[in-house]
């Protein structure tokens, strides 16, 4: 039996009294693109932030090629340092240069020199076609930039997966495509990743699996052909005409 | 209102310049021989309340991170010590709290079988650093909050430990936050330290309370005492302004 990148069974999660994540089963092979939308508030984020480690669920089980995350500090550390993410406000570093964000995790967390480190940024800040960037601070740069600073400052960590929560979401609109296209081009290198986006464009070019998500549930799934073309539930079709429409 | 007080001052001082009896500048008049050993005298008690400060300062400092640290983690049970801690010792007066340091450590020390003699200097040191701590654990701990939530999911992410996230990410960004309120608890402890006086500690405030028995110049004397700690005061901050500036420069992981 070969072991799925992720795997989510039965997942339930409380925020309190709120049942946030009902019955969540989710299965993520190596290689495999998934794209998890929703109305806000359904679930999104807590799903994706579980799988890191930054939100504890209640019951189920998540495994990460077939290890079960346990609640020992030390593998949450390591599970973290494996599983890139890449948030909606960016979150880098503020007072640290560009280079210095892309050196701290390959540094402290795998042990490269800094030489090592530094070779590795400039070859994924190329990647991520703003090479020229390195000493500038965060805040010099544009939204557009810094994502896809983020996005080389996960790279570094050779994650075996890549986490995206709505990584256009907080940018302006001519700054949304130099990202996607980023993202793009991880998904065709055969990255694993798992977006929440409402960006249906990008989902139908590169998604394998579409997931539909609203009050905590995953009320449909499918590939993007069946998923745009003929939505099963109601309360799918609602939202998909609600989002398609600008 | 200001014209007020200006009229009342400057009334007080030109009576108090008709009679001369109720004067004695000259005990501290340091062109007088007599003036001069007395104004030595006092100022010499400065060493040891800088000397005081400074350390309690730098102890409080390190304790204070060290209280704050658990009050940040995910654990209850570490969080509840940081609690504890902080309410208890910022509940207790620092008189009391000095006392007890002085007189009562040094018995339960030998109660356990050790001989550790604690002197004026070590206890109004240990007492200063104690107190304060549970305040520079606050001052940390609201540095430290200030800080997006995002900053420390990021560090994590990339796989930094706890340690590491504070060391390389929180407590930097926090640091210039948290410089200015710890510079005012240092100022805090100066003036704190004038009640080692009382358990005999040779700094400004006791050297002036001594020479008030044998001159009995109570005005003079401690109107000179409290220029001494304004001068002290006023260069710790302009310290701390040039300190604040330097921080402001690049800083590298
Ligand atoms: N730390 C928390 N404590 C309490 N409730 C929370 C917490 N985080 C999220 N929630 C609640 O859980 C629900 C799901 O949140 P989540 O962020 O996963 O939704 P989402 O689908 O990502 O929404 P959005 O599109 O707005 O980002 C929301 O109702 C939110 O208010
Ligand atoms: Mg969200």
């Amino acid at each position: 039996m070969s072991n799925a990148a992720v795997e989510l069974v039965d997942v339930n999660k409380w925020f309190g009294d709120f049942h946030v994540l009902k019955d969540i089963n989710l299965t993520v092979q190596g290689g495999e693109k998934v794209v998890i939308c929703g109305p806000s508030g359904s679930g999104k984020s807590t799903v994706v932030r579980c799988i890191n480690r930054l939100e504890e669920h209640q019951s189920g089980t998540v495994r990460l090629d077939g290890v079960d995350l346990t609640n020992d500090q030390k593998s949450i550390t390591a599970i973290q340092g494996a599983v890139g993410m890449v948030f909606q406000q960016f979150n880098l570093f503020p007072h640290l240069s560009v280079l210095d964000n892309l050196t701290l995790g390959p540094m402290k967390s795998l042990g490269l020199s800094r030489r090592d480190a530094e070779t590795r940024a400039h070859h994924y800040l190329k990647r991520v076609r703003i090479p020229e960037q390195f000493d500038k601070r965060p805040a010099q740069l544009s939204g557009g930039q810094q994502q896809r600073v983020a996005i080389a400052r996960s790279l570094c960590m050779e994650p075996k997966l890549l986490l995206f929560d709505e990584p256009t979401s907080a940018l302006d609109p001519e700054m949304i495509s130099e990202v996607l296209d980023v993202m793009v081009e991880l998904a065709v290198d055969g990255m694993t990743m798992i977006v929440v986006t409402h960006e249906m464009g990008f989902a139908r070019k590169v998604a394998d699996q579409m997931v539909f998500m609203d009050h905590g549930e995953i009320v449909e799934r499918g590939t993007p052909e069946a998923f745009f073309t003929a939505p099963e539930s109601e309360r799918c079709r609602t939202f998909l005409s609600q989002i398609l429409q600008h | 209102m200001k014209r007020n007080v200006f009229a009342l001052m400057s009334l007080v001082l030109l009576t108090g310049c008709s009679s001369s009896a109720t004067w004695g500048w000259y005990v501290i008049d340091p062109r007088t021989p007599g003036g001069w050993i007395n104004v030595k005298f006092l100022v010499s008690g400065m060493w040891n309340t800088i000397q005081i400060s400074v350390i309690a300062a730098l102890i409080s400092i390190l304790l204070g991170l060290l209280v704050a640290l658990p009050g940040q983690s995910r654990s209850r049970g570490w969080r509840l010590i940081n609690r504890i801690y902080v309410e208890f010792i910022r509940s207790i007066p620092l008189l009391p709290m000095l006392f007890w340091v002085f007189y009562g450590l040094p018995i339960i020390f030998k109660s356990m079988g050790l001989n550790i003699p604690i002197d004026p200097f070590w206890g109004a040191i240990i007492t200063l650093a104690i107190s304060d701590s549970a305040f520079t654990a606050e001052i940390y701990r609201a540095g430290i909050q200030s800080i997006a939530r995002g900053q420390s999911e990021a560090a994590q992410t990339v796989g930094l430990n706890y340690v590491q996230t504070m060391r390389y990410v929180i407590l930097p960004q926090a640091i210039r936050r948290i410089l200015p309120p710890l510079a005012n608890q240092f100022i805090y402890i100066v003036k704190m330290s004038a009640f080692a006086s009382v358990i005999g500690m040779q700094e400004l405030t006791r050297r002036a309370n001594e020479l008030v028995v044998t001159e009995y110049r109570p005005l003079e004397i401690y109107s000179l005492l409290i220029v001494e700690y304004l001068i002290l005061v006023l260069i710790i901050s302009a310290g701390v302004r040039w300190l604040e500036r330097r921080m402001g420069s690049d800083e590298r992981i």
